[in-house]
Order: C-alpha cells, then sequence, then structure tokens
C-alpha cells in the first residue's frame, strides 16, 4: 500500500487533522453534475437503512458511501482518515481513545451533528437482543464518554492500535440521536446524498445536499441511482446498452465482449476477498498437522485461479491477509502444489491413503463446486480421495459451514489483520471456521493478543508475519485463491487515479469519489 | 335463483374450500423448507444467541399448529401478518413491529400491481394476436401461412424463456436500441415511460404464451368446420372468414376462453424468469427473495394470492364458457 503509514497516522492526531481537512488531491477535471446510474448485486426485499443487517454491496454504497457517514474512512489508497472525527489520539497502552468531532456538521434534517449522535448510534450495536454484525467491535468498548459537544472519549476493555480502523466498518453507521427510530425508517444521515426515494431490493436515488462538508473533495454527482441487478446478465446488459454507466461484479464469461466495446472500461482489483476451504481442527483426521499439511501441498492453486477465477486473481498462501492490509507478507515462501510432499506428509501421519468429504455448494462462492472438483483431481494424484458433498445453496450458511469438518466458504477479508484474526482465527470466536485455537498453536493465540495493542509499526509487522508463516504452515483453513473485483464503467464516468481496493466499487463509495467526464 | 348465479356460487364456495386446502399445504411445505428465518437473515454470522433472539421476537419458538392457526385467524380477517424481514428491523429500534412499514400487504402490494400490470399489457397484445393468428390458421389451413404459424409458435414455446428474452434483447436492445433492456419500473413512474419499459418483458411472454391459446383456437375452429351447420352456411354462399367468424368462432369460444384464462394465470404466477432477466420488480422476484430469506408470512401470502389467482381465473373461464353455451346456459 502506499501513502501516509497508518502508524505515523496514528502517532500524530494533527496529521490526521491536517490530512482530513484537505482531503486528497483531486484532479483537475473533477467537476459537478451529472446523475450516476449504477446497477449492483447484492440487493434484498429485506434491505433497511439499519446498519447493523447490511451485509452486501447494494446497502453498503448506498447507506455508508451514500446517506451516512462513520467516524472514520478507509481512503482509496487504504490509509485511514477521519470522516465525521476529524483527528484521534490514543494513550500508549491503546486503551483509552479521543475522538474530536467534525463541527458544524447537520443531519439531513437539520439537526446539529454532535458527540450524543456518535455515543447513541454505537450503542444500538450492543442493544439488548442486538443482532449487529459489528456487535463484537462495540462490545469491546467498556465506556463511552461525551467530553464536550464535539469530543469523545472510548475506553476499551483492552487495548486495540487498530480501534480508529474499526470505527470505519460499514454496520457503524452515525445516526441522529433521539430520532434514530425516524433516520432508520427515512435514512437521514449526514452523508452526501439525501434519499429521494428508497425500495428495498429496488432502487434507491439520492439527491446531492446542498452544501456538505466535503464539498470541493468529494460528491461530485447531482443525483445517484442505484437500481438493484442481481442476475450478472442483466448487469451486463444495462451496460451494453448505456441504460446504467457502472456496474459491479461483472461475468468473466462475457468479459470478452465489454472489453471489445470501445466506450466501456473494466476496473480490475486485487484486494483481500478470498475462497476458502475451512477444516475443523479439533475433528479427525483434521487434528493431526501432518493431514493439514498433506491437503495444503494436494492443491493446486494456480489452476484454480486459472479455472474458477479466469485468471482474475492472485494464489493464496493459506493465510487471509491479503495484499489490500499493511503487514501482508509478501515474500513469504508461496506454497505449491506437490504430490511428493502431499504423500510424505500422509506417512508421517501414518497413512497410506485419506478417505474425506469435501462440502461445498455455489452458495460458498461462484464455481465452489467446481473448485472442489479441481481439488478432488489434482488430490487423487496424492492419496487422497476426496468425496466432492454438493450442499444445498439454501441455509448453507448455517447447516454446512461451521458443522461440516470440511467445506467451502468466502471471506470479503478486513482492513486489518488484527481485525480479520480475530474474526477468524481467534479461539472461541463465533466464525472461528476451522475452530482454530491454543492446542493447535499457543504461539499464535499469543501473539494475536500481543500484536493488537502493539504501537510500534516495526513489531507488528514481525508478528503478523510469524502468525501468517503459522497459518501457512499448519493452519486448519485451505486458502488457494484470493478473487480480485472486477467491475465496468462506461466512459462517461471518470474515477480518480488510485481506487479502493478493500470493497468493489472503490470501497462502496464511488458515489462519493467518481464524477462525470 | 337463476342458474348461472347458482352456479358461481357454488364454485366460489368450491374454491374458498380449495384455498383452505392450499394454505395447508403451503404452510405445511413452507415449515419443511430447512433452514429459517433466522439463520437465512443472519446468513454467516448466524451465532446460536442471535438466532435464538430472533426468533423468540418472530414467536418461531412456537409449534407449527399453533403458528398455523395464528396465521389462518389473521388472515381471514383480512391480515397477512407482517413481513420478518422488515419487523426484524422495526423491533431493532424499539418500534411497534405492528407498525404499516412491515405488513405483508404493504410489501406486496406495489409488487402485485407491478405483476398485475405486466400480465395485462401482454394479455393486451397475446390474446387478440393468438386469436387472430389462430382464426388465420384455421381459415387457411395447410397453407405455407399455416405452416409459418405453428412453427413460429411452436419454436417460441418450445424455448427457454430466458433464452427468448436475450434473443428480443440482442435485437431489439444491443443491436437496435429501440427498446430499454432494463424494466425497473418504479412507484410515480408515467404511464407512457411504464409501458415502454414492460414492452420487451411483455414481449417475451407473448411469445411463450402465444403458442397455446393460437393452436387451441385453430384446433377448436377446425373441429367445427365439419359439422353439418357449417356446411350450411357455406351453402347459403357465405365468405369463408364470415363463416369462420360467425358460425364457428362462437361455438368454440369455450375451449378458447379456458385456454386463455389458464395463460394468464400463468402469467400472474409463473413469469419469475422474465422478471429476472429483465429486473422487472414483480411478485415473483418478491417471492423468490421472501422464500430465501425465509420471510415465510410473505411467503405464504404470494402462494395464496397464486393459489386465488388460478381459482378465480378457472373460475372466470367456467363461467364465461356457461354464459358462451346457450345449452348450459338454459339447462332442461
Amino acid at each position: 500500500m502506499i501513502g501516509i503509514s497508518r502508524r505515523g497516522l496514528l502517532k500524530s492526531g494533527a496529521a490526521a487533522g491536517v490530512l482530513a481537512a484537505t482531503g486528497f488531491p483531486v484532479l483537475a477535471q473533477a467537476k459537478r453534475g451529472g446523475r450516476l446510474r449504477v446497477a449492483l448485486s447484492g440487493a434484498n426485499t429485506s434491505d433497511s437503512w439499519d446498519g447493523r443487517t447490511h451485509s452486501d454491496i447494494f446497502m453498503q454504497a448506498a447507506a455508508q458511501g451514500g446517506v451516512f457517514d462513520s467516524l472514520t474512512e478507509v481512503a482509496a489508497d487504504g490509509s485511514l482518515v477521519g470522516e465525521l472525527a476529524t483527528d484521534w489520539e490514543a494513550t500508549p497502552d491503546a486503551k483509552t481513545w479521543t475522538f474530536n468531532l467534525r463541527q458544524g456538521v447537520t443531519f439531513h434534517n437539520g439537526k446539529a451533528f454532535g458527540a450524543d449522535d456518535v455515543i447513541e448510534s454505537l450503542q444500538l450495536h450492543v442493544a439488548e437482543g442486538s443482532k449487529s454484525a459489528a456487535q463484537p467491535l462495540v462490545a469491546a468498548i467498556s465506556e463511552m464518554k461525551k467530553i464536550t459537544d464535539s469530543q469523545v472519549q472510548f475506553t476499551l476493555t483492552n487495548g486495540n492500535a487498530d480501534f480508529p480502523y474499526l470505527m470505519s466498518d460499514y454496520h457503524l453507521l452515525i445516526y441522529p440521536a433521539g430520532q434514530i427510530e425516524e433516520a432508520i425508517a427515512n435514512g437521514i444521515g449526514t452523508g452526501l446524498y439525501s434519499v429521494v426515494s428508497f425500495e428495498p431490493g429496488v432502487r434507491f436515488v439520492g439527491k446531492r445536499v446542498e452544501s456538505h462538508y466535503k464539498d470541493g473533495n468529494f460528491g461530485w454527482f447531482d443525483e445517484i441511482e442505484f437500481i438493484a441487478v442481481n442476475d450478472s446478465t442483466a448487469r451486463m446488459n444495462a451496460l451494453m446498452t448505456g441504460q446504467v454507466d457502472t456496474i459491479n461484479r461483472i461475468d468473466f464469461k462475457t468479459e470478452a465482449l465489454l472489453k471489445a466495446n470501445p466506450m466501456l472500461r473494466i476496473q480490475e482489483l486485487t484486494g483481500n476477498q478470498h475462497f476458502t476451504f475451512p477444516m475443523l481442527t479439533d475433528i479427525a483426521p483434521f487434528d493431526q498437522v501432518n493431514v493439514r499439511q498433506a491437503l495444503k501441498y494436494g492443491v493446486n492453486r494456480q489452476e484454480m485461479v486459472d479455472k474458477i477465477l479466469q485468471g482474475h486473481g492472485r494464489v493464496g498462501n493459506d493465510t487471509p491477509i491479503g495484499p489490500a492490509n499493511q503487514y501482508f507478507a509478501a515474500d513469504m515462501e508461496q506454497l505449491a502444489y506437490d504430490p511428493d510432499k502431499a504423500k510424505f506428509h500422509l506417512k508421517e501421519a501414518g497413512m497410506e491413503s485419506l478417505n474425506i468429504d469435501l462440502s461445498a455448494s455455489s452458495a460458498a462462492f461462484a464455481g465452489a463446486v467446481d473448485a472442489a472438483q479441481l481439488y478432488q483431481a489434482s488430490a487423487k494424484a496424492c492419496g487422497i480421495n476426496i468425496n466432492v458433498v454438493q450442499e444445498p445453496a439454501d441455509g448453507y450458511w448455517s447447516n454446512v459451514w461451521l458443522k461440516k469438518p470440511f467445506s467451502a466458504a468466502y471471506w470479503s477479508g478486513r482492513a486489518t489483520e488484527d481485525w480479520m484474526f480475530s474474526n477468524a482465527f481467534e479461539e472461541g470466536v463465533p466464525w472461528n471456521d476451522s475452530h482454530w485455537s491454543s492446542n493447535d498453536s499457543e504461539r499464535f493465540q499469543t501473539l494475536l493478543i500481543e500484536a493488537r495493542a502493539e504501537l510500534d509499526s516495526a513489531k507488528r509487522r514481525e508478528m503478523y508475519t510469524e502468525m501468517q508463516m503459522i497459518l501457512r504452515d499448519e493452519g486448519g483453513v485451505i486458502i488457494p485463491m484470493f478473487a480480485n473485483w472486477v467491475q465496468a464503467l462506461n466512459n462517461k464516468v471518470a474515477t480518480p487515479e488510485v481506487v479502493g481496493n478493500l470493497w468493489q466499487m472503490d470501497n462502496a463509495r464511488m458515489a462519493e469519489r467518481w464524477w462525470m467526464s | 335463483m337463476s342458474p348461472v348465479l347458482k352456479i358461481i356460487l357454488q364454485r366460489l364456495g368450491l374454491g374458498l374450500v380449495t384455498l383452505f386446502v392450499v394454505s395447508i399445504l403451503i404452510f405445511a411445505a413452507v415449515n419443511m423448507l430447512p433452514g429459517d428465518f433466522a439463520q437465512a437473515i443472519l446468513g454467516q454470522g448466524a451465532t446460536p444467541e442471535a438466532v435464538a433472539a430472533i426468533r423468540r421476537d418472530l414467536g418461531l419458538d412456537q409449534p407449527p399448529v399453533t403458528r398455523y392457526f395464528l396465521w389462518l385467524a389473521g388472515a381471514l380477517q383480512g391480515d397477512l401478518g407482517n413481513s420478518f424481514a422488515q419487523a426484524n428491523f422495526a423491533s431493532f429500534v424499539g418500534a411497534d413491529s405492528g407498525g404499516s412499514a412491515a405488513s405483508v400487504a404493504k410489501q406486496i402490494a406495489p409488487r402485485f400491481w407491478n405483476t398485475m400490470f405486466l400480465a395485462g399489457v401482454t394479455a393486451v397484445i397475446a390474446v387478440p394476436f393468438a386469436v387472430i393468428l389462430g382464426i388465420l390458421a384455421a381459415l387457411y389451413r395447410n397453407s405455407a401461412f399455416d405452416k409459418f404459424a405453428n412453427i413460429f409458435t411452436l419454436t417460441s414455446i418450445s424455448s427457454p424463456e430466458f433464452f427468448l428474452a436475450y434473443v428480443l434483447i440482442l435485437f431489439l436492445a444491443v443491436l437496435n436500441p429501440w427498446l430499454p433492456s432494463l424494466s425497473n419500473i418504479y412507484i410515480g413512474m408515467g404511464f407512457g415511460e411504464r409501458l415502454e419499459k414492460t414492452l420487451l418483458p411483455a414481449l417475451t411472454l407473448t411469445l411463450v404464451v402465444t403458442a397455446h391459446m393460437m393452436r387451441m383456437t385453430r384446433a377448436a375452429i377446425i373441429n367445427l368446420l365439419a359439422s353439418p351447420y357449417i356446411e350450411m352456411a357455406r351453402l347459403k354462399g357465405m365468405s369463408p372468414m364470415r363463416v369462420i367468424v360467425r358460425h364457428a368462432l362462437p361455438n368454440a369460444l369455450a375451449p378458447i376462453i379456458n385456454v386463455v384464462a389458464l395463460n394468464l394465470a400463468y402469467l400472474i404466477t409463473g413469469v419469475v424468469v422474465v422478471e429476472v432477466v429483465f429486473v422487472y420488480p414483480g411478485i415473483g422476484q418478491l417471492f423468490v427473495d421472501s422464500v430465501k430469506i425465509r420471510d415465510i408470512p410473505v411467503v405464504q401470502a404470494c402462494c395464496l394470492i397464486f393459489a386465488a389467482a388460478y381459482i378465480l381465473l378457472n373460475l372466470t373461464a367456467d363461467i364465461m364458457s356457461i354464459l358462451s353455451n346457450p345449452r348450459l346456459r338454459h339447462p332442461k
């Protein structure tokens, strides 16, 4: 990643303030006007303006990328900048964080923004019976204190150097205090666009607010229209016939047609999205390191990237840390397909051959069943007989994932190493899909806690590199590939040179950052 | 009481009984789906506590028989219940989950009118087209025109709907940009624009339903052409067209009306593929979405609407055939 290092930013709240105030250098040709029409997947009739329920690109782009703001924001280059916060500082143990809030900001209904809004909005996620996906992030805060109207202080149960990053999570939207119910019903935020109309699972139209603190830096369109198009062919058609300006997730099979059209261009970014085969490391035979290693050598990663992603991705190294992460260990030796080594490890485990079931479904990721079959073929040469069990897509996440000993899954990745690890590899957390614990690697769990509160960047890099190595060598999740974000746009739309790769569509902020050329 | 009215009332009563049986089937089938709303809405994030919290909120922890009768009692009073998906978010903020935003009726209504609009536009195009084509095919039977009409309609009914949709998109939207390929109609859209956006899906559906109706028209008319009274009409020196339209068609109406009714019911209940291809916000998409997230009240309401559409249209078809047939209208 380029740009200002996150650690440098954290150490000097002043620098963050300057950065946030000036924004990023905007290209000279960016100009106001026009209507951005986007066809997006991931829309549902159950969509609402409640950030706690958001789980896909449509609402992410409409809410955080349009109508609402959060405290902080991951900029296109991966650095952290303030959104509703201007700057922040921590005590040396990274336990107490003080955020200075932006002044003079108003909600779409005219209410002034202040510290109460932040506290009340965050408390939504830990309310009694809350079903928020961001619940663990907020639950880590033991105390939220309003110091002045434009300053809040958070005390964490344990030190966390990444805390400001967590505040950029797309679930953590800021609503007007005392009017949250109304704000969720009608979509009242502090974002660049106010709601003109919203039909869940169908369409969202937003209008640029008259004046905004991001004026001159972001928010170039007069109007934005997001159309829910879950079918990829329909999205492609809509773009080809000029009914929309940009679409997410293009279909690789018809990519050539898009490329042949001189009016269109494709944007491809490698981010942290990865496809996985997790195994439960507390269930035989996966409790044996040698069996896991045999399985690691039995998968042909390059073949999967070529055939499942049609080249739109990169091989994975069994760690969930990707190129969009700060401490991605890019020079760590790559695992490769090696039947001899696989056989060797099987023998070490005292086995001649191995018979296992692998559960897969298209719900896990597009092409998951094909990927499992490729795995089956490549593992056969290693003496591993994989029986591919095709599971129904309906109910896959509740009945198969985390339940079957060996299955297929996907992760969108997270902005920080700690966030990713503590979601999927910390002992006892609900999404730990390999049941990875201190029985498997005590060192890993220790490093996880230590690195979280460590403010020294060099030390952190060392720790996170070691953790990635442990996962590569012993981990219970096969991560054969990182899938690119591939989106397409017509030439009427211009984008900055650096486009965000943490989430698709410029981190779901295309409505803020792009403009009509 | 006139015999026709009696028949109508009888049929309506039977229709209600059918609906009741269907409602039991729907409820049983929906409850047999693997996973439930709590698990589906939470997806990857379904922790046992969150699942239990949602189930408690929605009353999913009660036994199915209790839930069925609660639902039936509501439905009889015209209250189809509250959509789980929207209730879910209402209860988040402590709002009364019986609020209007969450009611199934409110969620289904706009989608239902969209579907009716599409079915209406299609019917306006397809029914006259198919009947006229059928009459002409009967008139010029075994001619090149007849063969062409048959081959054309049979080819289109034999092709999958999405294929027809893509062929039409290719010719009418991509190669010749006359019509929009996205039919994302919304509330507050002008009638002209709405019609323009609905035209491509309506044309696709026309291709799908024409064959049935056209073939039935043709067969019913040809069947009658051998009757003595048709021969009589011919001997009177009537033109072939007049023979068919004045003498054959009225007697062939009953089977034609039946096929038309069946196809109209299909247009209301079975067009989800076309809706997906054209991104048309009809009831089919809502139905599939709701099944996916196990929003049971919406699924049940959609099923009931579909069942009611079939029953009502069949009823209409029966009554129309009776009205078109004097022998049935005045039974001895």
